[in-house]
Protein backbone atom coordinates (compact mmCIF):
# COMPACT_ATOMS: atom_id res chain seq x y z
CA UNK A 1 0.00 0.00 0.00
CA UNK A 2 1.24 3.17 -0.96
CA UNK A 3 2.46 4.95 2.18
CA UNK A 4 1.03 8.69 3.00
CA UNK A 5 2.94 11.61 4.45
CA UNK A 6 1.43 14.63 6.47
CA UNK A 7 2.10 17.03 8.49
CA UNK A 8 0.09 17.32 12.46
CA UNK A 9 0.30 20.57 13.84
CA UNK A 10 0.13 19.53 17.51
CA UNK A 11 1.57 22.75 19.78
CA UNK A 12 1.42 20.83 22.58
CA UNK A 13 3.56 22.28 25.98
CA UNK A 14 5.98 19.39 26.89
CA UNK A 15 5.78 20.14 30.18
CA UNK A 16 1.62 20.27 30.31
CA UNK A 17 1.38 16.68 32.19
CA UNK A 18 3.36 18.00 35.06
CA UNK A 19 1.67 21.20 35.13
CA UNK A 20 -1.76 19.48 35.22
CA UNK A 21 -0.39 17.66 38.19
CA UNK A 22 0.63 20.52 39.67
CA UNK A 23 -1.94 22.65 39.19
CA UNK A 24 -4.59 20.24 41.42
CA UNK A 25 -2.02 19.54 44.01
CA UNK A 26 -1.85 23.63 43.98
CA UNK A 27 -5.82 23.18 44.60
CA UNK A 28 -6.10 20.64 47.03
CA UNK A 29 -3.62 22.61 49.41
CA UNK A 30 -5.02 26.04 48.85
CA UNK A 31 -8.44 24.14 50.10
CA UNK A 32 -6.98 22.41 52.80
CA UNK A 33 -5.59 25.91 53.65
CA UNK A 34 -1.85 24.68 53.84
CA UNK A 35 0.54 26.97 52.53
CA UNK A 36 3.86 24.75 50.48
CA UNK A 37 7.25 25.57 50.36
CA UNK A 38 9.03 24.54 47.47
CA UNK A 39 13.43 25.08 48.56
CA UNK A 40 15.86 24.95 46.09
CA UNK A 41 19.60 25.23 45.88
CA UNK A 42 22.72 23.61 45.31
CA UNK A 43 23.76 20.43 47.56
CA UNK A 44 25.26 21.75 50.39
CA UNK A 45 23.84 25.56 50.59
CA UNK A 46 21.43 24.31 54.04
CA UNK A 47 18.47 23.08 52.86
CA UNK A 48 17.56 20.80 55.38
CA UNK A 49 19.38 22.92 58.00
CA UNK A 50 17.20 25.86 57.53
CA UNK A 51 13.89 23.77 57.82
CA UNK A 52 15.50 22.57 61.39
CA UNK A 53 15.91 26.31 62.33
CA UNK A 54 12.36 27.20 61.23
CA UNK A 55 10.76 24.34 62.42
CA UNK A 56 12.39 24.64 66.13
CA UNK A 57 10.63 28.04 65.87
CA UNK A 58 7.76 27.16 64.49
CA UNK A 59 6.40 23.34 65.68
CA UNK A 60 4.76 24.67 68.37
CA UNK A 61 2.18 26.60 67.26
CA UNK A 62 1.88 25.31 63.58
CA UNK A 63 1.31 21.97 62.54
CA UNK A 64 4.67 21.35 59.83
CA UNK A 65 5.38 18.34 57.70
CA UNK A 66 8.34 18.15 55.57
CA UNK A 67 8.83 16.86 51.83
CA UNK A 68 12.76 15.54 51.31
CA UNK A 69 13.45 15.27 47.92
CA UNK A 70 17.05 13.53 47.62
CA UNK A 71 18.18 11.13 44.59
CA UNK A 72 18.73 8.27 47.09
CA UNK A 73 18.97 7.71 51.43
CA UNK A 74 16.28 8.98 53.59
CA UNK A 75 19.28 10.71 55.76
CA UNK A 76 17.35 14.48 55.51
CA UNK A 77 13.98 13.19 56.35
CA UNK A 78 15.65 11.35 59.44
CA UNK A 79 17.17 14.94 60.31
CA UNK A 80 13.36 16.09 60.50
CA UNK A 81 11.97 13.45 61.96
CA UNK A 82 14.45 13.33 64.63
CA UNK A 83 12.95 16.57 66.13
CA UNK A 84 9.16 14.89 65.86
CA UNK A 85 8.23 16.20 63.09
CA UNK A 86 6.36 14.20 60.12
CA UNK A 87 8.71 13.82 56.97
CA UNK A 88 8.27 11.81 53.51
CA UNK A 89 11.31 10.87 51.87
CA UNK A 90 11.15 11.05 48.32
CA UNK A 91 13.95 9.49 46.86
CA UNK A 92 14.36 10.05 42.39
CA UNK A 93 17.08 7.30 42.42
CA UNK A 94 18.38 9.73 39.87
CA UNK A 95 16.56 12.10 38.81
CA UNK A 96 17.91 15.16 39.76
CA UNK A 97 14.63 17.11 40.60
CA UNK A 98 11.44 16.67 42.08
CA UNK A 99 8.33 16.23 39.71
CA UNK A 100 4.29 16.71 40.39
CA UNK A 101 3.72 13.16 39.84
CA UNK A 102 6.20 12.09 42.45
CA UNK A 103 4.35 14.64 44.74
CA UNK A 104 1.00 13.10 43.76
CA UNK A 105 2.33 9.47 44.33
CA UNK A 106 2.04 10.14 48.32
CA UNK A 107 0.02 12.78 48.65
CA UNK A 108 -2.80 10.99 50.15
CA UNK A 109 -0.54 10.30 53.33
CA UNK A 110 -0.21 14.02 54.09
CA UNK A 111 -2.37 14.98 56.76
CA UNK A 112 -5.07 17.89 55.50
CA UNK A 113 -4.58 19.79 58.78
CA UNK A 114 -1.18 21.10 57.95
CA UNK A 115 -0.09 24.56 58.29
CA UNK A 116 3.12 24.32 56.58
CA UNK A 117 4.42 21.72 54.19
CA UNK A 118 8.05 21.93 53.37
CA UNK A 119 9.35 20.52 49.84
CA UNK A 120 13.05 20.29 50.14
CA UNK A 121 13.70 19.93 46.62
CA UNK A 122 16.82 17.49 45.31
CA UNK A 123 20.13 19.65 45.78
CA UNK A 124 20.33 21.17 42.19
CA UNK A 125 20.56 24.97 41.27
CA UNK A 126 19.54 24.24 37.62
CA UNK A 127 16.54 21.48 36.85
CA UNK A 128 13.87 21.60 39.65
CA UNK A 129 13.21 25.85 38.47
CA UNK A 130 12.03 23.87 35.54
CA UNK A 131 9.22 21.89 37.33
CA UNK A 132 5.94 23.57 39.49
CA UNK A 133 5.36 21.11 42.29
CA UNK A 134 2.08 23.52 43.24
CA UNK A 135 3.99 25.37 45.83
CA UNK A 136 2.54 28.33 46.75
CA UNK A 137 5.88 30.30 47.59
CA UNK A 138 9.40 29.11 45.72
CA UNK A 139 12.32 29.65 47.97
CA UNK A 140 16.25 29.84 46.33
CA UNK A 141 18.83 29.42 48.44
CA UNK A 142 22.64 30.67 47.78
CA UNK A 143 25.05 30.20 50.59
CA UNK A 144 27.85 32.47 50.98
CA UNK A 145 30.90 29.56 50.22
CA UNK A 146 29.15 29.74 46.46
CA UNK A 147 30.25 33.06 45.39
CA UNK A 148 28.15 36.45 44.70
CA UNK A 149 28.13 36.05 40.68
CA UNK A 150 25.13 32.97 40.92
CA UNK A 151 21.71 34.96 40.11
CA UNK A 152 22.98 35.69 36.59
CA UNK A 153 24.50 32.55 35.76
CA UNK A 154 21.89 30.52 37.07
CA UNK A 155 18.66 32.97 36.41
CA UNK A 156 15.63 30.78 36.09
CA UNK A 157 15.86 29.85 39.78
CA UNK A 158 15.67 33.18 40.93
CA UNK A 159 12.87 34.10 38.50
CA UNK A 160 10.67 31.26 39.14
CA UNK A 161 11.32 31.81 43.06
CA UNK A 162 9.50 34.22 45.07
CA UNK A 163 11.85 34.16 47.95
CA UNK A 164 15.88 34.34 47.83
CA UNK A 165 17.50 33.46 51.07
CA UNK A 166 21.29 34.50 51.37
CA UNK A 167 22.36 31.52 53.91
CA UNK A 168 25.78 30.72 56.04
CA UNK A 169 25.99 34.61 56.53
CA UNK A 170 28.26 33.75 59.82
CA UNK A 171 30.31 33.11 56.80
CA UNK A 172 31.12 36.40 55.42
CA UNK A 173 34.10 37.50 57.98
CA UNK A 174 36.14 34.99 55.95
CA UNK A 175 34.97 34.88 52.08
CA UNK A 176 35.01 37.72 49.51
CA UNK A 177 30.83 37.63 48.95
CA UNK A 178 29.12 40.79 48.48
CA UNK A 179 25.74 40.29 50.04
CA UNK A 180 24.48 44.14 48.70
CA UNK A 181 25.60 42.78 45.24
CA UNK A 182 23.87 39.75 45.05
CA UNK A 183 21.13 41.32 46.52
CA UNK A 184 21.11 43.58 43.65
CA UNK A 185 22.05 41.14 40.61
CA UNK A 186 18.71 38.97 42.05
CA UNK A 187 16.33 41.93 41.82
CA UNK A 188 17.52 42.65 38.20
CA UNK A 189 16.22 39.98 37.09
CA UNK A 190 13.46 39.55 39.41
CA UNK A 191 12.33 42.79 41.15
CA UNK A 192 9.34 40.88 42.96
CA UNK A 193 12.02 38.66 45.26
CA UNK A 194 11.82 39.13 49.06
CA UNK A 195 15.48 38.85 50.28
CA UNK A 196 16.44 37.29 53.78
CA UNK A 197 20.13 36.94 55.08
CA UNK A 198 20.45 33.87 57.35
CA UNK A 199 22.55 31.58 59.34
CA UNK A 200 21.99 28.08 61.27
CA UNK A 201 25.14 29.37 63.87
CA UNK A 202 23.68 32.85 64.81
CA UNK A 203 20.42 32.36 64.50
CA UNK A 204 19.96 35.57 62.32
CA UNK A 205 16.94 36.06 59.72
CA UNK A 206 15.01 32.82 61.17
CA UNK A 207 12.84 34.97 63.52
CA UNK A 208 12.61 36.92 60.40
CA UNK A 209 11.31 34.23 57.33
CA UNK A 210 8.91 32.71 60.77
CA UNK A 211 7.06 36.02 60.74
CA UNK A 212 7.17 36.42 56.53
CA UNK A 213 5.75 32.68 56.82
CA UNK A 214 3.02 33.32 59.19
CA UNK A 215 1.83 36.46 57.14
CA UNK A 216 1.83 34.58 54.03
CA UNK A 217 -0.23 31.36 55.99
CA UNK A 218 -2.63 34.14 56.95
CA UNK A 219 -3.04 35.69 53.37
CA UNK A 220 -3.70 32.56 51.97
CA UNK A 221 -6.23 31.32 54.61
CA UNK A 222 -8.34 35.44 53.92
CA UNK A 223 -8.45 34.35 50.35
CA UNK A 224 -10.15 30.96 51.52
CA UNK A 225 -12.46 32.69 53.80
CA UNK B 1 19.78 16.08 33.73
CA UNK B 2 16.32 16.25 33.53
CA UNK B 3 16.15 16.26 29.63
CA UNK B 4 15.46 12.77 29.47
CA UNK B 5 12.31 13.01 31.86
CA UNK B 6 10.84 16.01 29.69
CA UNK B 7 11.64 13.64 26.37
CA UNK B 8 9.89 10.93 28.00
CA UNK B 9 6.61 13.54 28.87
CA UNK B 10 7.17 14.12 24.85
CA UNK B 11 6.95 10.62 23.75
CA UNK B 12 3.65 10.39 26.14
CA UNK B 13 2.07 13.29 23.87
CA UNK B 14 3.53 11.82 20.39
CA UNK B 15 2.19 8.76 20.79
CA UNK B 16 -1.21 9.92 21.95
CA UNK B 17 -1.35 12.40 18.53
CA UNK B 18 0.24 9.51 16.35
CA UNK B 19 -2.82 7.51 17.27
CA UNK B 20 -5.28 9.81 17.13
CA UNK B 21 -4.28 10.65 13.28
CA UNK B 22 -3.48 7.12 12.42
CA UNK B 23 -0.01 7.25 12.10
CA UNK B 24 1.52 4.46 11.12
CA UNK B 25 5.02 6.38 11.60
CA UNK B 26 6.44 9.63 13.04
CA UNK B 27 9.02 10.58 10.47
CA UNK B 28 9.82 14.31 12.28
CA UNK B 29 9.53 15.49 15.03
CA UNK B 30 9.41 19.65 15.99
CA UNK B 31 9.73 20.81 19.41
CA UNK B 32 10.10 24.65 20.48
CA UNK B 33 12.29 25.37 22.69
CA UNK B 34 13.12 28.54 25.23
CA UNK B 35 15.95 29.92 25.80
CA UNK B 36 15.16 30.05 29.60
CA UNK B 37 13.51 26.53 29.79
CA UNK B 38 16.69 25.36 31.16
CA UNK B 39 16.74 22.66 28.41
CA UNK B 40 20.24 21.99 26.97
CA UNK B 41 19.42 21.39 23.52
CA UNK B 42 22.20 19.05 22.73
CA UNK B 43 21.18 17.22 25.30
CA UNK B 44 18.13 16.66 24.56
CA UNK B 45 18.83 15.25 21.36
CA UNK B 46 20.93 12.66 23.14
CA UNK B 47 17.74 11.38 24.97
CA UNK B 48 15.52 11.98 22.35
CA UNK B 49 17.81 9.40 20.12
CA UNK B 50 18.23 6.82 22.80
CA UNK B 51 14.11 7.14 24.04
CA UNK B 52 12.86 6.83 20.50
CA UNK B 53 13.95 3.12 19.25
CA UNK B 54 10.95 0.85 19.55
CA UNK B 55 8.63 3.84 19.70
CA UNK B 56 6.37 4.86 16.80
CA UNK B 57 9.20 7.02 16.28
CA UNK B 58 11.75 4.72 15.96
CA UNK B 59 13.28 6.62 12.56
CA UNK B 60 12.30 10.16 13.71
CA UNK B 61 14.14 13.06 12.99
CA UNK B 62 14.08 16.07 15.78
CA UNK B 63 13.74 19.51 14.79
CA UNK B 64 14.28 21.84 17.64
CA UNK B 65 13.85 25.60 17.01
CA UNK B 66 14.97 28.03 20.08
CA UNK B 67 12.52 30.13 20.99
CA UNK B 68 14.18 33.84 21.97
CA UNK B 69 13.51 35.74 25.93
CA UNK B 70 10.85 38.34 25.17
CA UNK B 71 9.97 40.54 28.02
CA UNK B 72 6.73 42.83 28.32
CA UNK B 73 7.13 46.25 30.26
CA UNK B 74 4.39 46.98 31.74
CA UNK B 75 4.82 50.66 32.58
CA UNK B 76 4.73 51.89 28.61
CA UNK B 77 3.57 48.09 27.35
CA UNK B 78 6.11 47.65 24.98
CA UNK B 79 8.18 44.49 24.43
CA UNK B 80 11.43 43.97 24.87
CA UNK B 81 13.72 41.11 23.47
CA UNK B 82 16.87 40.55 25.15
CA UNK B 83 19.73 38.55 23.10
CA UNK B 84 21.31 37.01 25.79
CA UNK B 85 20.25 37.58 29.14
CA UNK B 86 23.71 36.11 30.68
CA UNK B 87 25.20 38.98 28.95
CA UNK B 88 27.03 41.14 31.73
CA UNK B 89 25.60 44.11 30.68
CA UNK B 90 22.32 43.16 30.37
CA UNK B 91 20.28 45.23 33.01
CA UNK B 92 16.44 43.61 32.98
CA UNK B 93 15.20 47.26 32.89
CA UNK B 94 13.11 48.36 29.98
CA UNK B 95 15.20 50.26 26.99
CA UNK B 96 12.57 52.49 26.50
CA UNK B 97 11.51 53.73 29.44
CA UNK B 98 13.83 52.32 31.72
CA UNK B 99 11.42 50.64 33.86
CA UNK B 100 12.30 47.81 36.13
CA UNK B 101 8.51 46.38 35.94
CA UNK B 102 9.30 44.27 33.29
CA UNK B 103 8.15 40.84 32.92
CA UNK B 104 9.32 37.65 31.27
CA UNK B 105 6.77 36.80 28.72
CA UNK B 106 8.29 33.91 26.26
CA UNK B 107 11.78 31.79 26.63
CA UNK B 108 10.96 29.87 30.02
CA UNK B 109 8.28 27.25 27.11
CA UNK B 110 8.79 23.79 25.78
CA UNK B 111 6.53 22.89 22.95
CA UNK B 112 5.88 20.33 20.55
CA UNK B 113 5.34 21.92 17.44
CA UNK B 114 4.19 19.39 14.82
CA UNK B 115 4.62 16.11 13.99
CA UNK B 116 5.47 14.62 10.67
CA UNK B 117 3.53 10.94 9.91
CA UNK B 118 2.75 8.22 7.37
CA UNK B 119 -0.44 6.72 7.57
CA UNK B 120 -1.23 3.77 4.97
N1 LIG C 1 28.64 27.91 58.75
C1 LIG C 1 27.43 27.49 58.44
N2 LIG C 1 27.23 26.22 57.99
C2 LIG C 1 26.00 25.84 57.67
C3 LIG C 1 24.88 26.71 57.78
N3 LIG C 1 23.78 26.05 57.36
C4 LIG C 1 24.18 24.82 57.01
N4 LIG C 1 25.53 24.67 57.21
C5 LIG C 1 26.32 23.47 56.97
O1 LIG C 1 26.32 23.19 55.57
C6 LIG C 1 26.32 21.78 55.36
C7 LIG C 1 25.19 21.38 54.44
O2 LIG C 1 23.95 21.71 55.04
P1 LIG C 1 22.58 20.97 54.64
O3 LIG C 1 21.51 21.67 55.39
O4 LIG C 1 22.71 19.51 54.81
O5 LIG C 1 22.49 21.32 53.10
P2 LIG C 1 21.38 20.85 52.04
O6 LIG C 1 21.14 22.02 51.14
O7 LIG C 1 20.19 20.32 52.74
O8 LIG C 1 22.15 19.71 51.25
P3 LIG C 1 21.53 18.60 50.25
O9 LIG C 1 20.23 18.12 50.83
O10 LIG C 1 22.57 17.55 50.20
O11 LIG C 1 21.35 19.31 48.94
C8 LIG C 1 26.21 21.14 56.73
O12 LIG C 1 27.49 20.74 57.13
C9 LIG C 1 25.71 22.26 57.61
O13 LIG C 1 26.08 22.14 58.93
C10 LIG C 1 25.12 28.04 58.27
O14 LIG C 1 24.21 28.88 58.40
N5 LIG C 1 26.40 28.37 58.57
MG1 LIG D 1 19.24 18.47 52.49
ZN1 LIG E 1 8.90 50.49 29.30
Amino acid sequence: MEKVKKEVLVLEDILGSNKKIAGAIRKKLLESGILAVNLLSSPGSGKTTLLEKLSLKLKDRYQLGVIEGDIETERDAERIRSLGLPAWQITTHGACHLEAKMLARIFDWIPADLDFLFIENVGNLVCPASFDLGESLRFVLLSVPEGDDKPKKYPEAFITSQVFVITKCDLLPYLPFDTDRVTAEALEINPKLEVFRTSALTGEGIEAICTFLEKKLQELRAKNA
Amino acid sequence: MHELSIVADLFTIIEEKAQQAKATRVTRVKVLIGELSGVVPELFRSAFHSYKKGTIADKARLEMKITKIKFKCHSCGKEIKAKDISSPDFSYACPFCGSKDVELVSGRDLYLEKLEIETS
